[in-house]
């Protein structure tokens, strides 16, 4: 290996180039889709302050709606990350645990009546509640993982199929409605700030987490069990805890979307909340150029990510193509990913690169 | 065209992003010959050998076969089996999960596939040939790795094969596999296949090579015949320097000696693991080197593994400075201030997608807590200081670790340890499948080391290293301690006879 | 490690696919038996909770219980689901003089094999609401052998109707056009419809769909603003509406599947501040008469709700009263009346009584 200093600088700046790319990678997407938008109809840009029917003011336009309605994957993009970093695999039942947490949630704030007049619990009660529930679950599905070394796909199929007729029994199969005010600020606005709450519930569920990664060993943690698990317990780790962790902390991430969806339309249905949300989370996982084998994770990106399969879906809306339709434009955005990420695509890639350079250098 | 070639390449050029592999390098294999290709790590030979072997696509350059004027070009491993080159990788590159057989013939043969009594047949007979202890239908990973190496080595010669390349084979046999595969290549080179082998063992090279070429940082250094090059001054055309290592290194040994009344630093007592090892006794003082030995297999690297909590410990005690301390996983031994240095480097040791700075702190991270990381500032430093201390090669302290040659993964895993200032720290095989120069550089650490008061157990398969590194030497047997060697009883022969046990 | 991963894939997908075929009620009845005759005159409505309890008590008087084995889908499944399940539970009783078996299955084999299990007991009357319209005939004809009768209710099935006594369905198109009708009724001068659609394909889309688009064609001054699934799903809903404010587009009416799309639409207004209901600017029109629903018909915040009756078990028990007083079923396909309320008509006894 050659180690005089250009050669060395050559490579610390291409290894710069790399750790940037990754970022890059949802970012293009994101440029391209604005770009898309600014061509076509410039209006998607348009951002108006109005009131709404309380009489509060907000801010609407396509932008608020990607940052409002993008909330909750972004969100879950945080819980993914570490998952799928810790374990190499991802949860899939995220749908459905969201849909057990809005449920316990429910419960506690209507008792044993379905339709309460006023609140029985203080929301915030009914929030941690919600949170310590969601948590077990990830508990258990860390559990299946991490000890009894099921696959993350199959072991979280349990929940996948079972958690929404969990959900249902939570609440005995009735539909609580609740006619409280405040419940709604959790989803929609708080009185006299025009930009939508989930949107500071993610980017408090952001600083929260990037706080977390500063102050603590937890990427470095997540990081290595995940790349090599034999290397980690040899240096003190105990990599079933970490897993377990990384579930864990996808359920607190759960409850909080759970508060969100349910705040949102101030009840619940239990077969449709979060409905194919853990296919998105994933995506968004992956569109941050993150391996869904596991090991190095970059949050940013899948944050990103989240938004890019937001703003494609707010799109698709505005454009009004069949909404039906919008797994097909997701399979599409997955299989342009999967090739541009391949090996091969970046070896040649690369290479022509290097050949440009030669070329300009000549 | 020399008429004897089998193989001769001309003016190699490859590269990688950042890094230029190979320049202009020549290579001439001879028809029955055994060609040593030496070098450090990072020399350029596994890039040269995988430029041959169609994994690598050259830049520029010439490969011909069998003295024709026409060159052939080697695109895929396949069109490489082909042509009559057959190599064995220094990593084995076999499937753990298909049987022995259907590893043999995989991808290789049509229709052996699908007669599979027949394929079991021929395996077993080419095994018992070659005296492989396996059986054709057993599956691969439960073989030790010393058989999966020559099962690899079997697929290789299985073929009709004009080149043979051995990378690193015997890297994890013990001396009598070794043996048989000498047996086995003197066999192949009588019949006229040309067998190139890379290796780190210079006694092996001086046993049965005929020639030898000698590389240098991606460049030909030079070609020679094995008469005509004694060892100093091909340690020497490999470091590239005129320095005699080697030697230093002796006279160095047993300055170790055994305070008065001081307790052992470490001593255990009737400790065992699920690993199969037998109870054993041992203890370690202050400052002291010593070593575990024995053949492969004979349950060295179990039994520091269970001092280290890394099997499950069944019974024993551990004390430390005369405390009973207790150890039931690797935490515990690194609270108690142990450190270990795994012996399969690339599933234990290094965490191959992480950057070098975070394979540096990551022991000491664990040690101080899930709350308590380096900050980045404090992580760059530390990451500049140890490579700087152990004079790792690499690109950057960002770059991935696994992108690092062997010996400086070593480095970087050791640099770990160092980090933790461990009070005891063990290495095992801490030298396997490095270069000769950074070889050197961590017997003298080890040295070194103890000097300033660490405790130290080295294990290695090169007995000469132990000697000159270890003031006692524990010697096992079939999984359990059979000896001890101090003062003048560490050399070969007392050595050899307590392994080979025996009358007395 | 591929193969299963695909195959864990392909579970999953199936596992998606069922659950939302089971978002709504009556997915599987694909093809739902054309209108007859479409009771739509509430006047006209029997009593039939209070009949069937009177002569029930007759029935539990004499001391035989008939014996009924009821097959349904999963109460979970949905609202509509566990409504009717209760339903059944609360009309099957010793005292209304039955003594009935539950066995619930999203899956039409295990649907089979309860068949099957409850004609070995021997019960008079199988009640079916099969999970799939095939691969019924050879266990019905074994009921026919046995002497058990056999009633289907909610959902149709492929078999030849002289394997069964009476089926007892929603009319989808029905729901559909009275709601229509209702819309046409309103003669506002100009429609411009969002119409937020169901699960594709599913019988109660086809039929709410189908009404809408047989009068968007004929009428000029009826346009869709927007026409999308929101798949019952009422994110999705508050998504689409929201994409059609954020666009700056006109419109006047949400025809929404059903009450959870309508509710997520009306959340979307409601932030935008574009008043709905009676004497609002948009219409607002839900499906199924979930209570809540009703009760935001009655505040006056929505103004139209479509019925979806969960409630068969009254016409079951006619049906079975009849068969067992000798009498016989002339119109083996019986259509449930269903009702569409309006927020200037409904009353909390409306609530009380349909909602579910």
């Amino acid at each position: 290996m050659q180690t005089n200093e250009t050669k060395k600088a050559g490579a610390s700046s291409f290894l710069g180039r790399m750790v940037r790319k990754q970022v890059m990678i949802p970012l293009a997407a994101l440029l391209l889709l604005f770009l898309f938008n600014l061509i076509v109809d410039p209006s998607f840009f348009k951002i108006e302050l109005g009131y709404n029917s309380a009489g509060n003011p907000v801010l609407s336009g396509f932008l608020i709606t990607i940052l409002d309605s993008g909330s909750e994957l972004a969100i879950l993009a945080i819980g993914m990350t570490l998952v799928t970093a810790a374990t190499g695999g991802q949860d899939i039942s995220v749908g459905a645990t969201t849909a057990i947490a809005g449920s316990v949630l429910l419960r506690v704030l209507c008792g044993t009546n379905s339709r309460p007049e006023t609140l029985q619990a203080p929301i915030i009660v009914a929030f941690l509640v919600a949170c310590v529930v969601a948590m077990l679950f990830g508990a258990f599905n860390g559990v299946l993982v991490a000890v009894f070394k099921i696959q993350p796909m199959i072991a979280t199929l349990i929940l996948y199929t079972a958690g929404r007729s969990i959900a249902a029994w939570i609440n005995n199969n009735e539909l609580p409605v609740v006619s409280d005010e405040t419940l709604t600020y959790f989803g929609e606005f708080i009185p006299g700030i025009p930009i939508p709450t989930p949107f500071f519930i993610a980017v408090a569920c952001m600083i929260v987490i990037g706080l977390v990664l500063k102050f603590t060993n937890l990427r470095l943690y997540t990081q290595a069990v995940g790349i090599n698990e034999n290397s980690s317990k040899l240096n003190g780790l105990n990599p079933v805890f970490i897993k377990i962790l990384s579930f864990v902390i996808l359920g607190l991430c759960v409850a909080v979307v759970g508060l969100i969806k349910v705040a949102r339309i101030s009840t619940i249905n239990y077969s449709v909340i979060a409905k194919d949300i853990e296919m998105d989370a994933i995506l968004a996982v992956a569109l941050g150029g993150n391996a869904l084998s596991g090991g190095k994770f970059n949050m940013t990106a899948s944050i990103i990510g989240a938004y890019v399969i937001q703003c494609l879906t707010t799109t698709l809306y505005k454009f009004q193509v069949r909404s039906d339709a919008l797994p097909a434009y997701k399979a599409i955005v997955v299989i342009v990913l999967v090739i541009v990420s391949a090996p091969v695509v970046r070896e040649k890639f690369n290479a022509f690169m290097a050949k440009r350079k030669v070329k300009e250098a000549a | 065209m020399e008429d004897n070639a089998v193989l001769q390449m001309r003016n190699i050029h490859k590269s990688f992003p950042g890094v230029k592999a190979l320049s202009g390098v020549d290579f001439t294999l001879r028809k029955g010959e055994i060609h040593a290709l030496m070098g450090e790590n990072g020399a350029g030979k596994s890039t040269l050998i995988k430029v041959l072997t169609g994994v690598y696509t050259k830049d520029e350059g010439h490969i011909y076969l069998d003295g024709h004027e026409k060159e052939v070009q080697i695109r895929s491993p396949q069109e490489a089996q082909k042509l009559g080159i057959s190599p064995v990788y220094q990593e084995i590159t076999l499937c753990p999960n298909l049987s022995v057989a259907e590893n043999m013939y995989i991808g290789r043969t049509p229709g052996a596939m699908q007669n599979w009594r027949k394929m079991n047949k021929d395996a077993d007979k080419l095994l018992k040939s070659l005296d492989i202890p396996a059986k054709a239908t057993q599956q691969l990973s439960t073989c030790s790795l010393a058989v999966q190496q020559m099962i690899a080595i079997a697929r290789a010669v299985d073929t009709d094969c004009k080149v043979l390349i051995l990378d690193e084979p015997t890297s994890s046999l013990d001396e009598q596999e070794v043996e048989k595969l000498f047996k086995l290549m003197r066999d192949l080179r009588a019949r006229g296949v040309g067998i190139i082998f890379v290796t780190h063992f210079l006694d092996q090279v001086y046993e049965v090579c005929d020639r030898i070429t000698v590389m240098r940082d991606g460049c030909l250094v030079g070609e020679y015949e094995i008469k005509d090059l004694p060892r100093v001054q091909l340690v020497s055309k490999m470091l590239g320097k005129e320095l005699d290592d080697l030697s230093d290194i002796h006279g160095e040994y047993k300055s170790y000696e055994k305070k008065e009344g001081e307790l052992p630093v470490f001593e255990v007592e009737g400790l065992y693991s699920n690993a199969g090892i037998k109870p054993f006794d041992f203890h370690i003082d202050k400052g002291e080197v010593n070593g575990f030995t024995g053949l492969l297999g004979s349950g060295r690297s179990e039994c520091v593994r269970a001092i280290f909590g890394a099997d499950h410990v069944l019974g024993g005690k551990v004390k430390k400075n005369g405390k009973p301390v207790k150890i039931s996983k690797p935490i515990d031994a690194m609270r108690q201030g142990i450190g270990y240095l795994p012996e399969d480097r690339k599933r234990d040791g290094i965490v191959g997608d992480l950057s070098v700075r975070d394979n540096i702190i990551l022991a000491q991270q664990v040690l101080r807590g899930f709350l308590k990381p380096y900050s980045k500032a404090e992580a760059d430093k530390i990451a500049d200081e140890y490579i700087k201390l152990l004079n790792i090669k690499t690109a950057s302290a960002d770059t991935p670790i696994k992108s690092l040659s062997g010996g400086n993964q070593q480095k970087v895993i050791l640099a770990r340890w160092l980090l933790t200032h461990p009070e005891y720290l063990i290495l095992d095989e801490p030298t396997r499948g490095i270069d000769v120069g950074t070889k050197v550089d961590i017997q003298k650490l080890v040295l070194k080391l103890a000097s300033e008061g660490m405790s130290v157990t080295f294990i290695s398969s090169e007995m000469d290293e132990m000697l000159r590194t270890c003031s006692r030497l524990i010697v096992m047997r079939d999984r359990k301690v059979v000896g001890e060697l101090t003062g003048s009883d560490l050399n070969q022969t007392s050595i050899m006879s307590t392994i080979a046990g025996g009358d007395k | 490690m591929k193969k299963k991963l695909v195959s864990v894939l392909v579970c999953a997908a199936m596992t998606a696919a069922v659950l939302a075929g089971c978002g709504n009620k009556a997915a599987e009845t694909t093809d739902a038996p054309a209108a007859e005759e479409t009771t739509e005159d509430a006047a006209a409505e029997e009593t039939t909770d209070d009949a069937a309890a009177e002569e029930t008590t007759d029935a539990a008087a004499s001391g035989e219980l008939i014996k009924v084995g009821i097959i349904n889908n999963d109460p979970n499944e949905s609202g509509y689901r566990t409504a009717n399940d209760a339903d059944m539970k609360a009309m099957f009783t010793e005292e209304n003089g039955y003594e009935a078996s539950f066995a619930y299955s999203l899956k039409n084999d295990e649907q089979i094999t309860a068949a099957q299990k409850f004609i070995q007991d021997g019960v008079d009357y199988l009640l079916l609401s099969a999970a799939d319209t095939a691969g019924w005939d050879t266990v019905l004809m074994d009921a026919q052998a046995a002497g058990t009768r056999v009633i289907l209710f909610d959902r149709t099935i492929d078999a030849d109707e002289s394997l069964y006594e009476a089926s007892i369905v929603s009319d989808m198109d029905a729901e559909g056009q009275t709601a229509v009708d209702w819309l046409a009724g309103q003669g506002l001068d100009e429609y411009n419809i969002i119409h937020i659609q169901g699960v594709m394909g599913s019988a109660a889309q086809q039929g709410r769909t189908g009404a809408l688009n047989a009068m968007v064609e004929a009428n000029d001054n009826w346009n869709l603003v927007t026409q999308q699934t929101a798949e019952w799903n009422a994110e999705k809903a508050q998504q689409i509406v929201q994409s059609v404010i954020d666009s700056g587009e006109e419109f006047n009416v949400i025809y929404a599947e059903n009450d959870d799309m309508a509710k997520g639409a009306v959340a979307a207004l409601d932030k935008a501040n574009i008043s709905h209901g009676v004497d609002g600017d948009v219409i607002i029109m839900g499906f199924d008469t979930n209570t809540w629903a009703l009760e935001e018909l009655l505040a006056g915040n929505w103004n139209y709700d479509g019925q979806c009756n969960p409630y068969q078990a009254s016409y079951i028990d006619e049906v079975i009263k009849t068969i067992e007083s000798g009498g016989t079923i002339e119109e083996k396909v019986i259509i449930m009346e269903e009702k569409g309320f309006d927020a200037e008509t409904i009353t909390q006894e409306d609530i009380d009584k349909y909602g579910i």
